[in-house]
């Protein structure tokens, strides 16, 4: 028996399980899984808690139901990977679990511990989060009773996961408070490290005038150096200072601290691999897949769900024999929500950034590439079925290719 | 894509102001292009710029701030003194590098 473990049973741990299994021979090969919580979350949908869209029901599920049953789940935190030795080993009882491949999957996680200020006396008090399921939970809280002020959402560095995510955060809040009867009485801002809105130039464009049209300031190129609690003040490094009453923070995003550990990442603990195969880049029976990995990429499930999938093809290929084939070319396809019923999708790769069009059928749709539309926002919400029937079992989605598509849409 | 004239010679820029040949680059350019930011190179803004340099050349990526203050020993703070508003970028640019990929 050849034995593949895989480290982490989040989006892209669960569908490499599915797929694997499924592409492998059962009496040839051992699917191991770690994780170290039991829970499975559906993290695009934290977004929608705090604005009281969406409660426990529609983001939380028992990992295990997600996978297959003759894959081992084991639940531990991890103490160490030995790549040396082809060993991992965990915290529950120092087990010790032997690889022929290790794949990591472990994700990359929000860090407030890492700035100045944050989780001091103030945080989910005037200082919150919505990345993880407790803070969205508290901020919902906070927000039911809010009285207005100045609502700063701030990115304290790059990468994030899903950096469309604190934009969307501050289209909703534009709806939410206009329902609400207080926009009048709610200032709302952006404080970036980026240039601008987004990191790409043509739907920063697009994004930065729908921040404007709803009265959202962006503060750019502003990396934060710490946050005075008490006084309520962002600081730079350059000693510039953003005021606020409310801040809702994107913490620094890091891998898990094994990979740090176990001498297997980079500064911000995210394992370096090659970046159309995932294979790591020190050791040849080692790959990452989803956030773990360092990648010139949007970290977000889209990407981990199209990666997974060219991932798959080649793990056959390299187990065999076969050279591998560069085949996982960046792409991502996000529906950023807009407020009010609406939402934009974008979809782009490592060398191709969002453009408008349709898709995902050239010139039918139905949804559009960066242009508002209500049936981008039906798809949003269709996502979340999607995600848990579809995408976590490893099933193809009709039409939708893991490599990206020129078709049906407008270049200059 | 833009064509200056630096120190008596034609050098290629891509739209952002990122040297397009990494072999236009010299010393004398890289003090060129600070001046153009308002920045005299002193020994630290030096120790910086070789830092990425080197740093380049084994990963084949310009390096985000975060690596460029783990790995030089220069503090963020200091980074900001030498290379103010986008740190990253600034050096980038002044040591003949492509944009750093950090900001995606």
């Amino acid at each position: 028996m050849k034995k593949i473990l895989i480290l982490g049973a989040g989006t892209a741990g669960t569908m490499a399980a599915n797929k694997l299994n499924h592409l492998l021979n059962k009496q040839e090969w051992q699917i191991t899984v770690v994780d170290q919580d039991e829970t499975h979350y559906y993290q695009p949908g934290f977004l929608f808690i705090p604005f009281g869209i969406y409660g426990e029901q529609e983001v939380v599920k028992p990992k295990k139901r997600f996978l297959p049953a003759n894959v081992q789940l084991i639940i531990s935190p991890i103490q160490l990977i030995e790549p040396e030795k082809n060993r991992v080993i965990l915290e529950k009882e120092n087990q010790i679990l032997e690889y022929d491949y290790l794949i990591i999957a472990t994700g990359t996680h929000p860090r407030p511990d890492q700035t100045p200020g944050l989780t001091e006396e103030e945080w989910r008090k005037s200082i919150h989060d919505f990345y993880t399921y407790e803070g969205a939970i508290a901020l919902r809280n906070k927000l039911k009773n809010w009285q207005g002020g100045h609502l700063v959402v701030n990115i304290m560095e790059m990468p994030i996961k899903c950096p469309v995510a604190p934009l969307e955060f501050l289209f909703l809040a534009d709806w939410y408070f206009t329902q609400r009867q207080m926009r009048d009485r709610v200032k709302l801002t952006l404080v970036t490290p980026l240039p601008g809105a987004f990191t790409k130039p043509k739907a920063t464009q697009l994004l930065s005038q729908m921040f404007t049209e709803r009265g959202i300031e962006v503060v750019p190129e502003f990396y934060t150096e710490r946050v005075e609690p008490a006084q309520k003040l962002l600081i730079s490094y350059d000693e510039e200072e953003v005021p606020y009453d409310l801040l809702v923070t994107i913490p620094v995003n890091m891998g898990a601290d094994v990979i740090g550990r176990s001498g297997l990442g980079d500064e911000l603990n995210h394992v370096p691999v090659d970046k159309h195969t995932f294979l790591s880049t020190k050791y040849d029976n080692i790959f990452a897949l989803g956030d773990a990995a360092s990648l010139p990429t949007s970290k977000a499930g889209s990407v981990a769900h199209f990666a997974v999938e060219a991932f798959a093809e080649n793990f056959i290929r390299y187990v065999n024999g076969r050279n591998m084939e560069p085949n996982f070319d960046g792409h991502a396809n996000c529906f950023i929500e807009t407020g009010y019923g609406k939402g934009i999708l974008i979809d782009f790769n490592y060398d191709v950034e969002p453009l408008p069009g349709k898709f995902p059928l050239p010139g039918i749709g139905p949804f559009t590439l960066l242009q508002e539309s209500r049936i981008n926002h039906w798809g949003k919400m269709m996502f979340r079925w999607l995600y848990w029937n579809m995408l976590l079992p490893g099933r193809e989605i009709p039409f939708i290719s893991n490599q990206m598509s020129l078709a049906g849409k407008q270049s200059d | 894509m833009t064509t200056l004239e630096i120190v008596g010679k034609q050098v290629e820029f891509d739209e952002e102001g990122f040297l397009k040949n990494p072999d236009d680059w010299t010393r004398e350019l890289a003090e060129a292009l600070a001046a153009e930011m308002g920045i005299t190179l002193t020994p630290k803004h030096w120790q910086v710029i070789e830092f990425c340099r080197q740093d380049f050349q084994r990963t084949g990526e310009s390096p985000t701030l975060r690596r460029i203050t783990k790995e030089s020993g220069v503090t963020t703070k200091e980074l900001y003194k030498l290379f103010p508003k986008g740190p990253a970028k600034k050096v980038a640019r002044i040591a003949g590098l492509k944009k750093p990929t950090g900001c995606i």
